[in-house]
């Protein structure tokens, strides 16, 4: 356990090096989002006052996004991918396999270090902006949901983060993995509820989706904190989550044991 | 006149030589051709969804805000087939140094680190997006005039002048900071509120910022106003060009600049 946290202290330290293009990336990603909710206002505008989308006020709706902002800047994989698939290409798992270190255990050490370096550059700017549209912002409403965030948003976390890993992975068996990275980000983008709420969608599509991982990385929590899911379905919910997390964490193994059958150490 | 020319077969060239590199890696290229088609889809699948709740935003009805994706689509991937890939790496070549040999060469610098990779892949994919706004035009019942195509086209190249010379700008922070590829990726934020209906952007500072600054609420919007007949005055199609210029003007000033204190690398 030891050798991990000594890890997580180098990734932190490491990862500071990056903090002013975390907070360029932070307030960067601020715009679009910005656009985004001008658009709703917009939408809400032209509808009348006190209208609503499915189920969301304007209100629900922004703060809808900033808690997907909140829940992105602490568990979106930023370089993780990319560099899991270089450390594959040039070799360097190679000195994984000869020491007593778990490679899937040390890149998850380096993953939470980075999101925590992360989260707090992105504070600043993110919080200016909650600050910004403080009449729309709802905290949790219980200690209990706020509980309950939390352990969705962890495993929201681990879920993402065997997401990716297992896509770098791919790396053992194709040149270039961007192209695959991308795409598949292009998926999550848009069906974990990234770019708007799920269940403004027609509910066959909606219902459609919660069959696949992608809403347990951002729609799920979000759901949670802002209680539009209680009770026994909540319960479900994050049950599910772990389901899918234990999924992930069972692919990602068996991707790298198959991968590397086929590893061939280049340049190692 | 032979400037020009000389100017067109050396594109011409680096056009050649980019086209055989991507040839090397056929399915990668095919790859990143469905990539980008996979993420224009996905914006007009947001829209469709906005459009499932709503009959109009900010007076724009859903084949006129479909035809402004299509139209920011275009200028974006018209940017990406001629310099995003070669601002990015700008920064690289300051680090390194390798800048030194493009400044030896017998060329205008400036042109040649940026047009130095041509992106073939996306010519499919700007086409694309000029086939979305013209299906979007039909839906609506436009068939636009000679001079409206015209103006189009002028109005097109004004925002592509725009998104360059800012990019540009970003890109030659480097100079000073050495590390700047972030930044330029940060850039693609910035094309996400193109395709906005600049009527759903309130008075205000980002707005502001957005039509005078970093013109983004203009350089598809202008455009598509001119085709759909929304224009409240032709002076939106002034500023337009006006800010190409006045941009192009102020990237070249502060290029030269940079380049007057450009010191190398490890030499």
């Amino acid at each position: 356990m030891g050798k991990y946290l000594h890890v997580l202290s180098i990734g932190i330290q490491n990862t500071l090096v990056y903090r002013v293009n975390f907070l360029f990336r932070a307030v960067f990603g601020l715009v679009p989002l910005m656009g985004t909710l001008f658009v709703w206002q917009a939408i809400y505008a032209g509808k009348g006052p006190d209208s609503m989308v499915g189920a969301y006020t304007l209100q629900g709706m922004v703060s809808y996004y900033l808690v997907i902002t909140f829940v992105d800047a602490l568990t979106a994989v930023a370089e993780d991918d990319w560099q899991i698939a270089a450390d594959i290409k040039d070799g360097a798992i190679s000195q994984f396999l000869l020491k007593p270190m778990d490679y899937l255990a040390y890149r998850l050490c380096l993953y939470l270090s980075g999101r925590t370096i992360y989260t707090a550059v992105a504070l600043i700017p993110v919080t200016l902006f909650a600050l910004y549209l403080r009449e729309y912002f709802l905290l949790p409403a219980s200690a209990g949901t706020a509980a309950l965030f939390v352990v969705s948003l962890l495993l929201a976390a681990l879920l993402q983060f065997f997401l990716a890993y297992t896509m770098a992975l791919l790396a053992f068996w194709v040149l270039d993995v961007s192209t695959f990275i991308f795409i598949q980000f292009a998926f999550e983008y848009i069906c974990s509820g990234h770019l708007f709420p799920l269940d403004i969608l027609p509910p066959a599509i909606a219902r459609a989706l919660q069959c696949t991982p992608y809403p347990y990385l951002c729609y799920f929590p979000a759901a949670v904190y802002l209680g539009r899911v209680t009770g026994g379905e909540l319960i479900q919910g994050l049950m599910i989550q772990t389901a899918w997390v234990l999924g992930a964490f069972v692919l990602a193994r068996w991707v790298w044991a198959r991968g590397l059958r086929r590893y061939s150490a280049a340049g190692g | 006149m032979h400037r020009l020319r000389r100017y067109a077969s050396l594109y011409g060239a680096l056009c050649r030589i980019s086209l055989v590199q991507e040839m090397m890696f056929k399915v990668n290229f095919l790859l990143w051709i469905f990539v980008e088609t996979l993420w224009f889809a996905l914006q007009l699948a947001f829209m469709g969804v906005l459009y499932e709740h709503t009959d109009q935003i900010a007076g724009w009805t859903k084949w006129e805000v479909i035809a402004l994706s299509g139209a920011s689509q275009f200028l974006m991937q018209l940017v990406s087939i001629t310099v995003i890939t070669n601002l990015t790496n700008l920064s690289e070549l300051i680090r390194t140094g390798k800048l030194d040999f493009f400044l030896l060469l017998p060329v205008n610098t400036r042109f040649l680190i940026s047009t130095r990779k041509f992106e073939a892949g996306n010519v499919f994919n700007a086409l694309l997006g000029l086939a979305v706004l013209a299906y979007a035009l039909s839906r609506l019942g436009i068939i636009p005039s000679v001079v409206q195509v015209a103006g189009f086209v002028l109005l097109c190249a004004a925002g592509l002048v725009i998104h360059y010379s800012l990019m540009f700008l970003l890109a030659i922070i480097a100079f000073w900071t050495v590390r700047a590829q972030g930044i330029v990726w940060g850039y693609y934020n910035l094309f996400n509120i193109a395709r906005l209906p600049d009527g759903a952007i309130p008075r205000g500072v980002f707005k502001v910022v957005f039509t005078f600054v970093l013109p983004m609420l203009l350089v598809s919007n202008v455009p598509v106003k001119l085709l759909t007949d929304r224009l409240q005055s032709p002076g939106e199609m002034g500023v337009l060009l006006v800010l190409a210029a006045g941009c192009l003007a102020l990237s070249e000033w502060v290029w030269r600049r940079a380049i007057r204190q450009y010191t190398s690398a490890s030499s």
